[in-house]
């Protein structure tokens, strides 16, 4: 009777659980799975997005992987991923250890540092371009020659443009992961180190930066991964021009869609680009380690 | 053991019931609110943005609403670039408004062969007189094998060259009478250190109208006919070579502003060049005079607009008479909207669209209506001097051709566009250019 009693309540949250996933489930399934699938489906087909589709084998997946465009907004992909890392990756550690400090200023400056991702993509795409602007920006109002470029005009600026406010825009949100990351760093092996004799940047090469290693592993996997998705920025500023400069291959691929009306070959696109994405996260998880779960503060 | 177990398979099969009925659920409710639950008809109506012409547009939806008080016209407007690929998904979704605004051409010939627009031949048969009343020329664009499938409406927009009469008088020169005149010119604006010319290149079509005229004054009409007709290699016609090479010398000698490329023409930064004085001439679009009318405060009031028709190339055989740009506007009806609303929408065409009211807005805006027998108002307007000429250029030209990118079906255009911004980054050679787009005539 007892073990009755005292059943009801522990059987509750159990069925409750499955439920308590449904919506995440559900969005996940409705908003992830099932378009993937069908651009997967697509990308076997001929539609020009408005009358029938037709069935038409490998042709849409020939047009793609026949075109040197490809190759090359894959290359411009990869460019935008390995130079936007290096520039935010080394920025961000900085910015983060320097925001971990107990100093009060340093909580007021990481307010600061974080305003720019509060603002949408679009909204700062739209703001660099009318600064940018060489006749009517910041270079032609101020009348400072440097500043007055043809910033957007011209391949390698632009790209450097690009790369540049993807980094401005981001590199808060990195400096946050990696305070978190120095301020889980345990106090003791600080206080070590200052026994030994180790100085500042001792102290950050032999014990911040080791003990960063999985946050940089996280904080890499989501700009080596977010970098593929880069679109409104890159859209609102240049329209991946001039000619294909900027053009990486989420550009690529709404233009093919939407402009051309080739959502066969768009959709081959679509299915690169996400088995870019599930490759590279992959081999990131794999530089980390089969140790990858554990904690690095064990042992220390 | 058993009970858990059964109630774990029946949990997971009302999780899997619940997966199901969301989207289900999701569209049914979608289902009630596209479908307005009143007595009333009520047709959609989907249009460009941008003063001044976005105020007139609303105006008429207006005037009509007004005076039809059971059937209701309701009008959403879009920026230009957006609404292109707006307007394609809506489409392909079956969503689409039941009057759809549009250039015609090759982009209604997509909506008619995938049977999402109504054809309104036996229409205009019954309602002669509408048609009657409307440009003849208008109607080319309109028509697909034969058939009418759409409207024309609102204006005829041939390209015009602008110049900025100020900025000529402070050089001390005189606007240009031929292609040599133009390379003349060149470096005397740059040596004041003022643009030749104004160009919003990033948006690809304005790079385009540069080379429709070189092309017709050239070669004449014929050439890029041939590439409409699908004839073989018709890119590589030495006429086309020939005006693809001089774009590209007029690039090389600094003829565009700086930086032009990373200048797009949605927010209309190409025609405040011209009108601030930091560049000396534009090619546009007959509507860019409402807009500097509108944005460039006294600049077309005081006279300082100039424009003319594109001059003529020396030995070319085009016509200089010849035009290109939009003969007209077109509304479409979709063939997805229901009896009603495909009522209302024609109702507007016969009784909506091209009212007095409408005609005057158009023309106090400075452009020519393409309704009939304007000529006393066109005269009487303070803009009648642009727009005789707008006037005399669309009705006296042999040859209004069509801009290319809504001539062409859309693949063949985006194909177009994207080498145009290449050519016109000196990134391919005019050799090239024909190339790559010869890869697609016909597609």
């Amino acid at each position: 009777m007892s073990a009755l009693i005292s059943r009801p309540p522990r059987r509750v949250p159990r069925s409750i659980l499955p439920w308590l996933a449904m919506p995440a489930l559900v969005v996940f399934v409705c908003f992830a799975v099932v378009p993937l699938v069908g651009v997967f489906v697509l990308s076997f087909t001929t539609w020009d997005g408005i009358g029938a589709i037709h069935a038409s084998g490998l042709t849409s997946w020939r047009t793609v992987l026949t075109n040197p465009g490809l190759l090359h907004a894959l290359w411009v992909t990869f460019l935008v991923m390995i130079v936007s890392w290096g520039v935010q990756t080394p920025l961000s550690i900085l910015l983060g250890t320097f925001m971990a400090g107990r100093q009060r200023y340093r909580g007021v400056l990481g307010v600061v540092y974080f305003i720019p991702l509060l603002l949408s993509s679009a909204a700062i795409a739209v703001a660099y371009k009318a600064l940018l602007d060489p006749n009517f920006g910041l270079g032609a109002g101020l009348k400072i020659k440097a500043l007055s470029q043809d910033w957007l005009g011209r391949p390698g600026l632009a790209f450097g443009v690009v790369v540049f406010v993807v980094s401005w825009q981001f590199i808060p949100f990195h400096s946050l992961i990696y305070q978190a990351g120095v301020q889980q760093i345990p106090k003791s092996l600080y206080e070590a180190a200052q026994l030994d004799g180790a100085g500042r940047i001792r102290q950050f090469l032999s014990i911040t930066l080791p003990q960063l290693k999985y946050t940089i592993i996280t904080s890499s996997t989501l700009m080596v991964v977010g970098s593929l998705t880069f679109f409104d920025l890159i859209w609102v500023l240049t329209e991946g021009g001039p000619g294909d400069a900027t053009r990486v291959l989420a550009l690529d691929m709404y233009k093919r869609g939407w402009r051309a009306s080739q959502m066969g070959p768009a959709s081959a696109i679509a299915v690169i680009l996400v088995l870019v994405g599930l490759a590279l996260a992959l081999l990131l998880r794999r530089l980390g380690g089969r140790d990858a779960g554990d904690s690095q503060l064990e042992g220390a | 053991m058993d009970i858990p177990l059964s109630r774990h398979t029946l949990s997971r099969r009302t999780l899997l019931g619940m997966a199901a009925a969301v989207p289900v659920s999701a569209a049914l409710t979608a289902c009630g609110s596209s479908g307005p639950g009143t007595s009333d008809a009520a047709a959609s109506y989907w249009y460009l943005n941008g003063q001044p012409q976005e105020g007139v547009r609303a105006g008429a939806v207006k005037a009509f609403n007004k005076a039809h008080p059971k059937t209701q016209i309701n009008d959403t407007s879009f920026q230009n670039d957006a609404y292109k690929t707006k307007i394609k998904t809506a489409i392909g979704a079956g969503q689409a408004p039941t009057i759809i605004w549009g250039w015609g051409g090759g982009t209604l010939r997509t909506y008619v062969e995938a049977g999402q627009v109504e054809d309104l031949t036996s229409w205009f048969e019954t309602h002669s007189e509408v048609k009657k009343g409307l440009f003849p020329s208008a109607f080319g664009a309109a028509t697909v094998d034969g058939k009418i499938y759409a409207m024309p409406c609102e204006t005829v927009q041939p390209i015009i060259l602008y110049y900025n009469k100020k900025v000529f008088d402070q050089v001390g020169v005189e606007p240009p009478q031929s292609w040599d005149d133009i390379m003349a010119l060149v470096p005397k604006f740059n040596a004041k250190g003022i643009a030749p010319f104004s160009l919003g290149g990033q948006s690809q079509w304005t790079n385009m109208m540069w080379l429709e005229f070189l092309f017709d004054r050239i070669g004449g009409p014929e050439v890029f006919q041939a590439v409409i007709e699908g004839e073989k290699n018709a890119w590589s016609n030495p006429a086309a070579i020939s005006a693809l090479t001089k774009v590209q010398e007029l690039v090389k000698a600094h003829g565009f502003i700086k930086g032009f490329s990373s200048i797009t023409a949605d927010s209309n930064a190409d025609q405040a060049l011209l009108y601030t004085g930091k560049a000396a001439m534009m090619l546009h679009g007959a509507w860019s005079y409402g807009i500097q009318q509108a944005d460039g405060g006294d600049f077309v009031s005081s006279g300082g607009l100039g424009y003319m028709n594109f001059p003529p190339v020396e030995g070319g055989k085009g016509d200089p008479g010849n035009t290109v740009g939009n003969p007209a506007q077109y509304l479409s009806i979709s063939s997805k909207a229901s009896a009603e609303e495909k009522k209302v929408a024609k109702e507007f065409f016969a009784n909506g669209v091209l009212q007095d009211a409408e005609v005057k807005q158009w023309i106090d805006n400075g452009s020519v209506p393409i309704r009939l027998g304007t000529e006393k108002l066109l005269a009487a307007s303070k803009s009648a001097e642009f727009l005789e000429l707008t006037y005399n250029i669309a009705s006296k030209a042999k040859t209004f051709a069509q801009s290319w990118d809504q001539a062409l079906s859309p693949t063949a255009a985006e194909t177009l566009l994207d080498n145009i911004s290449k050519l016109f980054q000196l990134s391919i050679s005019p050799k090239q250019f024909a190339g790559n787009l010869n890869a697609v005539i016909g597609k």
